[in-house]
């Protein structure tokens, strides 16, 4: 079986498109993003041939830019990804007490899974760009900003 | 005066439709350069005139930088935004993005006609999949539809196109070589210079890589002119720009204000310290910039030349504050981390050295540091500068310099209270 179908592969020549026909692995990373979205948010050594096949770049290139991208999950991970601002200005306002809090309620230290597969906290290393917000996390890279503890587990509670 | 640039929209409710960017004279530039028939060299001298210099960090003048590309060459030249907006402390990028999209597309086709590309990409950091990439791709069909972008633009001889492209999470990719690797769909490792991109860019071809709040700029500086843009700052620095203030004041925020004005008057707009603190020091321009302890802070303005002759550097415009209840040790191991976890690694002093420099802060921290382990920080630290490929190990050793010049006492105190506590177990 094969992972890309005929509604991926419309999609990835969108990607494409946007290159000149003899720079095709431009798209790779854009093309990365929508195949791990599509496998429940991370990627194969099957899914990185086939789309190295399918932009007809070698396939090491591909394994390359998915292991140099922190974005790109090499290992199945929750439902909900879950990443906290620790950069400095999230800490200066708090950060440290979101990640403790958030711990002690999933029960989870920074870069585990829940055992009912529901959460991954990522371990974050850049500051999300929303600073003057902070602090901030990104839930299935969603931001959610000017956080408190109390906030950031009732944010957990009300996801379905 | 306020949000006379990028955050002229910010008045609307939906500040980022093009309805609204119109109405504040969006797209006249534009106009301008269609109707009365300005030629690029025209383009490049206003911008030049208007003092404008790059917003991402490094401070180079954008007219200038336009005029290294040379149009005549034959050859196919690219024009690149660099919304990668990766900066610790900076988060003004994703506001433009966000509530003035067009702002950037107009300032994109305007650069791309002065240096002759007839293309355009916005590289976007990963994390701006959600809202900044979505209303950026909105406006792009909206400016499209009304013939501002694409074929023929305005009915003229000048085409333009412009696609998004997302990373994936890499702080090094902002640098411009690297981002260039990152957009091949390569690894984000920076280039070798010279060549420069100008000469040899995005795909072997000259491209200019500008800074997304440089390039919305422009679209302000063409409409109104160059001496405009000149009188908008105060003492004799033009223009506006965005500062983002962050970490501890009441109201962190992003501020377009005059180039120039008092620091003390942006943290006033900011709420001022956090309520009964006081300010200890502030990192004015990002984490890659020096630290700035309160006492030296007397009369600086927020320009190039004022923050520099204070010590430090005005970089991306990110201004983070500290109060008197931070332990400057750990602020600095938390900034470390992220330039240790974030290199590269082409080059063994940054890779090694930013690594060595993150265990000994630790063991200040943790364990069982000597006064030497602080001295040696230092000198590891001075010899990563200028032996790297790119300016990232700079980045990475300036804030360690700068807080031991600052605080050594902090990290002495540290080491210490450790030689001491582990005298009376030994005693006891
Ligand atoms: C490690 C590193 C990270 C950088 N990150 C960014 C960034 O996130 N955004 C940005 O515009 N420039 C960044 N820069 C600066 C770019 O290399 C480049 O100078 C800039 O995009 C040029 O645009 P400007 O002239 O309009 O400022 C970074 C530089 C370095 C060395
Ligand atoms: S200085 Fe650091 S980030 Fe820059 S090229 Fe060298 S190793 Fe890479
Ligand atoms: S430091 Fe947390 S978003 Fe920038």
């Amino acid at each position: 079986m094969s992972f890309l179908n005929d509604e991926l592969t419309v999609k990835i020549d969108l990607h494409l498109e946007k290159y000149p026909a003899d720079q095709r692995q431009s798209a790779l990373i854009p093309v990365l993003h929508l195949v791990q979205e599509e496998n429940s948010g991370h990627l194969t050594k099957q899914i990185l041939h086939e789309v190295a096949e399918y932009i007809q770049i070698p396939a090491i290139s591909a394994l390359e830019a998915a292991s140099f991208y922190s974005m790109f999950e090499l290992e199945p991970v929750g439902k909900y990804v879950i990443s906290i601002c620790t950069n400095v200005s999230c800490m200066l306002r708090g950060a440290e007490e979101i990640v403790a809090k958030m711990e002690e309620h999933l029960g989870i230290k920074m870069g585990e899974t829940t055992a009912n597969g529901l959460y991954t906290m990522r371990v974050e290393e850049e500051c999300l760009a929303a600073c003057s917000s902070g602090p901030v996390m990104t839930i299935n890279g969603n931001y959610h900003e000017r956080l408190t503890p109390q906030l950031a587990v009732e944010i957990i509670k009300g996801l379905k | 005066m306020a949000n006379q640039i990028c955050f002229t929209t910010l008045k609307f409710g939906q500040p980022w439709s093009l309805e609204n960017y119109e109405n504040i004279g969006g797209y006249q530039a534009l106009r301008k350069i269609v109707e009365e028939k300005l030629t690029p060299e025209q383009v490049i001298e206003t911008v030049i005139q208007s003092g404008l210099r790059g917003r991402g960090g490094a401070g180079f003048p954008t007219g200038r930088k336009w005029s290294f590309i040379n149009r005549e060459d034959g050859k196919t030249h690219y024009l690149v935004c660099n919304s990668d907006e990766s900066e610790p402390g900076t988060c003004k990028d994703r506001d433009i993005l966000r509530f003035n999209p067009h702002a950037v597309i107009e300032g994109m086709i305007i650069a791309g006609y002065a240096i002759g590309a007839q293309h355009g990409y916005n590289y976007m950091r990963g994390e701006f999949h959600g809202d900044p990439l979505h209303r950026f791709e909105d406006a792009l069909q909206e400016a499209k539809d009304k013939g501002y972008l694409g074929e023929n633009i305005l009915g003229s001889d000048i085409s333009f196109r412009i696609d998004t492209h997302l990373g994936a999470g890499a702080y090094v990719c902002g640098e411009e070589s690297a981002l260039l690797e990152s957009l091949e769909g390569k690894q984000g490792r920076p280039r070798f210079k010279p060549p420069f991109p100008a000469q040899k860019g995005l795909f072997g071809c000259p491209t200019i890589i500008n800074n997304t709040e440089s390039l919305a700029s422009v679209p302000a500086i063409i409409r109104n002119g160059a001496q405009w843009f000149n009188d908008l700052g105060v003492n004799g620095n033009p223009g506006e720009k965005i500062f983002s203030v962050s970490g501890q004041v009441e109201k962190p925020g992003n501020f377009e204000v005059p180039m120039g004005i008092e620091f003390s008057k942006l943290l006033e707009m900011s709420g001022g310290v956090t309520k009964g603190r006081k300010l200890k020091a502030i990192i004015p321009g990002g984490s890659s910039t020096s630290v700035l302890p309160a006492a030296k802070l007397d009369g600086m303005k927020m320009d190039y030349e004022s923050i520099a002759e204070h010590g430090s550097a005005l970089g991306s415009g990110a201004v983070i504050v500290i109060d008197d209840s931070a332990c400057m040790v750990k602020l600095l191991r938390r900034i470390v981390r992220f330039y240790f976890k974030e290199s590269c690694g082409q080059c063994t002093p940054c890779r090694e050295g930013v690594g060595w420099i993150y265990r000994i802060l630790g063991r200040i921290l943790e364990s069982d540091a000597t006064l030497e382990d602080i001295d040696l920080l230092e000198s590891v630290a001075t010899n990563i500068k200028g032996r790297t490929v790119c300016a990232f190990g700079e980045a990475a050793a300036t804030p360690v310099i700068s807080f031991l010049t600052h605080f050594r006492e902090e990290f002495e105190a540290k080491v210490d209270a450790k030689v001491s506590t582990a005298e009376q177990k030994v005693e006891a």
